[in-house]
């Protein structure tokens, strides 16, 4: 199980920056409102009736719309037009919104077929010698074909042979090129992605037309889109709202009737537009929408809406250490001089024992001497001279032979035999120290230096997993979330608990196997609780797809990334967290736009009964108090106000309302304040404003 | 002053006897045990009690016991002639047998009839006064039921609606009943099965003073919310509500067990702050109305007000004006209809505040049962808006809340306003109609036709007394909105009951809404309070707030 990726690792810095550019909003790119004016074709092609049906509030206004028009051209008159139109525009804006937010998807989708050039692929005959050349669409499932240095892979599948770095920037966009291999974790290839060196040989394990692109394209196009769980609930809600509406406008007309003032139908209509949560109807599929597209544009691709949303009531986190929570490699954190040992001298002979160490261990090493001891981090002239000593399995030690000394760290077993080999004793205090960093979790290496004939100890380099920049702020967040994080590691159950502790995660599971995974995941299922997790070799394709949200990496097999429901394209493990809080946003956008849709209603009902009923009840003009100018000013503002909100909210809609990790109380009395309150009061400003305006259009004022 | 002793005196009875009722209450349905005379019961009606019951099949218990009361009613009614003490009363005409069949069957008791002209003792008692006491039990029965949804985890078994109905008569109305029946006696209710006394008028005339076997069925008409009166003027004649006393009395009886379910249900889901928070929402909504309205009858100025010093029409004076205004709410927020003053008389904003108190969904408490199975639908819909807010798929007390229980939830929140509103328009509609039927005209004419409505459609059966309802086109379509209005959301809530009880139970962590503190309970308020306000404000426009403002 392999979790890093072996793309160039980035420097605590970056990562403190990264962390800082994920957290609070989410943006997917800035909204400009060219697209507004880019979408219109679209949108104008949504006003068939038919796509209409799929969205019950809409489709009310558009049949209002309808209605409205015909009594217009019936009985012409400003007032008549002037709804009809802007009940057109309520739908327009409200398919404007889609539009805008499918066409955002489809710039991603261009760029991606175009990596879907015909190829033409080698294929291996049966005899597994002689090749034949079929094109890439003819590939079945089970193909062997070969492919060279600066071919095009042509399909998604399993390196069953070779090794070879790949260009895989037409997919994540991430220039530098990573290496696939047969066997293990780093063997699954996708089609469209060229080989930029060597020789391999490929298993295709995908139908042409479901490759993991095509897949692509139809989700970030929407194409694939189906309402999610969620969606269908809240339809219902605000379908029902609609109902509610629908017959309190169709009761007013027999109440207007017996009090003696019959109502128009355009003023009906218009009421009953102003009344159902158009709003949150028009923008509702561009929520849905943006929100997938929020995380195209972090690199995740989600095989369905549901698992976004799900993401958003994950209430466990499995996390591997290895690269998510540490750093992939473990670093030098302590020197530790032994014997009347300067930690001057322990600091410069660790130095140069890793002088010529390109491990990731031995540059921290030299890292840490560098950062604490001022030594230079380059080899001198002499220096350069000495000869490596690498490390191999049997020595299991490395260092470096100079003229004048040789030096050695390593094991301490294997150090200790060296040193009492060249006639050295080894000081009672070092096993104590060994022992002592080992049972801490970390990873002890004893330094020993060979001078004037005698070895001598100089030291210990205490190894250990660094936890991560702002890893313990994320889950101190994620537990005001209601989240709970359980690190699973290969390590033993103490190693496991020291970087547990230090990193702030609620639980580990320490000498994990893949069956244990599962049984945890079950364990917490049963409990009634969601669970993500990430994972990328083949053994986590059952977990993955036990998992609610299964986040496989771009690295990872084949098998992997089927089974989970997410793939990361930049494999990177901490993005989980991201995820649940995209699914989050998601649904309090989805939420607030709802509370905002329904409270608007109030000062509707204060812009418009007053306009229909002063005529028999002069004392319901008390109601009027925006002091709108006439009724049909009045109405005409209600109506234009209920069409603009759509368009000064798709900004809204499309980035997702703010969203930072807080208890869920602090959370809904925040949205409830702003779209709640707000949502009641900005259409009294707003209302009053257009009609400021209206007023003046002769024949309505 | 004696008003708020009055109002006093009332909470501090409903919080004496709010624990321990509440905690009778659970343990009477939690209780596995079935004593002797049940057991022999059981086998009579060849019922198993140990048997479960899916919510299909709890559903088809309601309705099918409902069905067969409301053809035994009709029955009982139309061949009236034939039974013992009907005084020559003879058979109730076709419409009304349907209308006071189906009305009391639904916990409605909306009365087209005049008691001590048209019925007799049997039907009164075997007939009305049976149906006050089952149909109270099947509402408290589907409350349970729908209770035990949440509590239950991957089931779908909702108990046995026939132990549940067998329970709520035997162990809870009926000794309530019969010791309340006694003290109301003691206090000059009467219980006679006389046709009346004959007396002679100060100005010679004879007439006959009507009397009836009034205080048995006096406590289960406010004790099972049921609300129809023996006499036609129901609690505001001697005979039912003598004195300052009995009306106090009848005020608790009929807040009694909706109030306590709130405690039942905090017991039953382990956590009685969930039944405190909902008390509170109920506790605020009345409140508020009853502000409303004690108010706007205190300060209502006209002629006859100014006459009388105070707006007495339709008012008793041994009740006065608070007493009246505390009975007008308790009576509206709990769907009982019993009434101990004339709400037709009220102030434009006097009867709107009884009328929005029905129109709130009969949740401020609401009636025996249906008041905590209304607010808890309430309470789904609010928190799926809340759960969205915080960014999870909704979850109500442990259940999670998707397309299904939205759907059910939504379901029995729309029967009540189409109803209401279709009743209401289609009335309006029928000039023929309205001109017999309407003493009033202009905004208070329509409040009396959407009140009738309202009452019907919310189950609460007290009336807007200026309209005439007799006519077979209004018996016709009142009955059906009760039917409509009592049984789809029924039907609603046992489905719903049935997918909550299919789930598993969601743990609570960090991330779940609270829904024990003031942030829920506002927002639950506020829900049910727009949802009334943005459905009925055309309507109200034109009736009551066209009068106040007038």
């Amino acid at each position: 199980m392999t979790t890093t990726a072996e793309r160039p690792r980035r420097t605590p810095e970056e990562e403190i920056r990264r962390h800082g550019e994920n957290t609070g909003r989410f943006g997917a790119g800035m909204f400009n409102p060219r697209q507004l004016l880019t979408s219109l074709p679209d949108a104008l092609r949504k006003l068939n009736p038919r796509h209409q049906l799929g969205n019950p509030v809409m489709f009310v206004v558009w049949v209002g719309s309808v209605l409205v028009t015909v009594f217009a051209v019936l009985q012409p008159s400003v007032f008549a037009c002037a709804v009809a139109g802007w009940l057109w525009f309520t739908v327009l804006f409200a398919n404007l919104a889609e539009a805008v937010a499918e066409g955002r998807g489809k710039a991603q989708a261009d760029t991606l077929r175009r990596t879907k050039k015909d190829t033409v692929a080698r294929r291996l005959r049966q005899d597994g010698i002689h090749t034949e050349q079929v094109a890439g669409v003819d590939l079945r499932i089970g193909d062997r074909v070969i492919v060279e240095a600066g071919e095009v892979i042509p399909g998604d599948g399993d390196v069953v042979e070779g090794i070879a770095t790949v260009d895989e920037s037409a997919i994540t966009g991430e220039s530098a090129p990573v290496i696939r291999e047969s066997g293990g974790d780093r063997s699954a290839v996708t089609g469209g992605t060229t080989v930029l060196s060597d020789r391999i040989v490929v298993r295709i394990s995908t139908k042409p037309g479901e490759s993991f692109v095509d897949r692509m394209i139809a989700l970030v196009e929407g194409a694939a889109r189906q309402k999610t769980p969620n969606e269908v609930a809240l339809t219902i809600l605000l379908s029902t709202l609609t109902i509610i509406f629908l017959l309190a406008v169709v009761a007013l007309q027999p109440m207007a009737g017996y009090s003696g003032s019959v109502q128009s139908v355009i003023v009906l209509i218009a009421l009953l537009v102003c009344l159902i949560p158009t709003t949150i109807g028009a923008l509702l599929s561009a929520i849905g929408i943006a929100g997938m597209d929020r995380l195209v544009q972090r690199n995740v691709l989600a095989s369905s809406g549901r698992a976004v949303e799900a993401a958003g009531d994950v209430s466990t986190l499995l996390l591997d250490k290895t690269g998510t929570i540490t750093f992939g490699n473990r670093r030098a954190t302590e020197l530790i001089p032994v014997a009347g040992c300067t930690a001057e001298v322990l600091a410069a002979t660790a130095r140069r024992s890793s002088l010529a160490d390109e491990t990731p261990e031995g540059r921290s090493i030299i890292e840490l001497c560098a950062e604490r001891h001022a030594l230079a981090a380059e080899s001198t002239e002499r220096e350069h001279a000495g000869v490596f000593v690498p490390f191999t399995a049997q020595t299991r030690m490395s260092g470096i032979d100079l003229p004048d000394r040789q030096v050695r760290k390593g094991a301490a077993d294997s150090v200790y035999g060296w040193v009492s080999k060249h006639g050295g004793t080894v000081p009672d205090e070092v096993p104590e120290i060994v022992s002592r960093i080992s049972a801490d979790g970390g990873t002890p290496l004893v330094c020993a230096e060979l001078a004037g004939g005698i070895a001598t100890v100089r030291g210990v380099i205490r190894l250990s997993d660094v936890v991560k920049p702002g890893m313990r702020e994320r889950f101190d967040a994620l537990r005001v979330m209601g989240i709970k994080t359980v690190m699973i590691t290969g390590d033993n159950p103490l190693t496991a608990k020291a970087i547990a502790d230090e990193a702030g995660v609620d639980d580990y599971l320490a000498e994990a196997k893949p069956e244990d995974k599962i049984a945890l995941i079950r364990r917490e299922q049963d409990g009634g609780r969601l669970v993500a997790m990430t994972g990328d070799g083949t053994n986590d394709a059952p977990a993955l797809a036990q998992a609610d949200v299964g986040a496989a990496m771009n690295t990872g097999t084949m098998a992997a990334k089927e089974a989970g429901n997410m793939v990361d394209l930049d494999s990177n493990p901490t993005k989980l967290i991201e995820i649940v809080e995209i699914g989050k946003q998601l649904l309090i956008t989805r939420g607030a736009l709802t509370t905002f849709s329904i409270a608007n209603d109030l000062a509707k009902y204060f812009a418009i009964l007053p306009a229909m009923f002063m005529a028999i009840y002069p004392q319901l003009g008390a109601l009027n108090i925006m002091h709108l100018a006439t009724p049909s000013s009045a109405i005409l503002s209600a109506v234009i106000f209920n069409a603009l909100i759509i368009i000064v909210l798709i900004p809204l809609a499309l980035r997702g309302v703010r969203y930072r990790p807080s208890s869920a109380s602090a959370l809904l009395r925040r949205n409830l304040l702003i779209y709640g309150l707000g949502g009641v009061v900005a259409p009294f400003a707003g209302i009053w404003l257009i009609d400021l305006v209206v007023r003046l259009i002769p024949g309505i004022g | 002053m004696a008003g708020f002793a009055q109002l006093g005196l009332l909470l501090l009875a409903l919080a004496v006897a709010y624990r321990p009722l509440g905690d009778y209450l659970a343990r009477v349905y939690r209780g596995e045990k079935n004593n002797r005379f049940e057991r022999r019961l059981y086998r009579l009606l060849r019922i198993d009690p140990d048997s479960e019951q899916r919510w299909t099949t709890y559903a088809a218990g309601v309705l099918g016991f409902s069905f067969v009361s409301v053809v035994f009613l009709y029955l009982l009614q139309r061949l009236q002639s034939l039974l013992p003490l009907d005084f020559g009363r003879g058979a109730v005409s076709p419409s009304m047998a349907f209308n006071t069949a189906v009305s009391f069957v639904t916990n409605t008791n909306w009365q087209s009839y005049s008691g001590e002209e048209v019925l007799g003792h049997t039907v009164q008692m075997v007939g009305l006064t049976v149906q006050n006491f089952v149909s109270a039990a099947v509402g408290m029965a589907v409350a349970i039921a729908f209770i035990r949804g949440f509590v239950r985890r991957s089931t779908n078994r909702l108990g046995n609606f026939w132990v549940d109905l067998v329970r709520g008569v035997l162990r809870i109305l009926l000794p309530i009943s019969f010791g309340f029946a006694i003290v109301l006696v003691a206090f000059g209710v009467v219980q006679s099965l006389a046709r009346g006394v004959d007396v002679v008028g100060l100005d010679g005339a004879k007439s006959t003073i009507a009397l009836a076997p009034t205080a048995s069925q006096e406590v289960i008409k406010e004790l099972g919310t049921n609300g129809g009166g023996i006499f036609n003027a129901n609690s505001s004649h001697p005979f039912e509500n003598p004195n300052g006393w009995t009306n106090l009395i009848e005020n608790f009886l009929l807040l009694l067990i909706p109030v306590s379910l709130t405690r039942t249900l905090g017991v039953l889901v382990g956590n009685k702050k969930q039944g405190y928070v909902l008390l509170g929402v109920m506790g605020v909504l009345w409140a508020g109305m009853l502000t409303v309205t004690w108010w706007a009858e205190a300060h209502t100025s006209g002629p006859a007000a100014a006459l009388a010093g105070a707006n007495m029409e339709g008012k008793e004076v041994r009740f006065g004006i608070p007493a009246s205004a505390l009975w007008a709410i308790s009576t509206t927020g709990t769907s009982t209809g019993a009434v101990n003053s004339m709400h037709d008389s009220f102030s434009g904003l006097g009867g709107g505040g009884a009328l929005l108190s029905m129109l709130f969904g009969e949740v401020s408490p609401g009636g025996v049962g249906a008041g905590i199975y209304g607010i808890l639908v309430m309470a789904i819909i609010a928190m799926f808006l809340a759960g969205l807010m915080v960014g999870r798929t909704p979850e109500y007390l442990g259940k999670k809340l998707g397309t299904r229980e939205v759907s059910c939830a939504a379901i029995a929140i729309l029967a009540m306003p189409t109803v209401v509103l279709l009743g209401t328009g289609a009335a309006l509609l029928m000039p023929g109609e309205l001109g017999k039927a309407l003493t009033n005209h202009g905004a208070h004419g329509l409040s009396e036709v959407l009140y009738a409505y309202t009452s019907a459609g919310n189950n609460n059966g007290s009336a807007f007394a200026g309209l005439t309802v007799t006519s077979d086109w209004f018996q016709a379509t009142l009955g059906i909105a009760m039917l409509f209005g009592r049984f789809v959301p029924i039907l609603a809530v046992l489905c719903l009951a049935g997918s909550l009880a299919r789930q598993r139970k969601v743990p609570e962590t960090a991330g779940t809404l609270p829904t024990t503190g003031p942030l829920f309970a506002s927002m639950l308020t506020g829900t049910v309070a727009l949802v009334a306000a943005l459905t009925f404000i055309p309507a109200l426009a034109l009736g009551p707030i066209a009068e106040a403002l007038a």
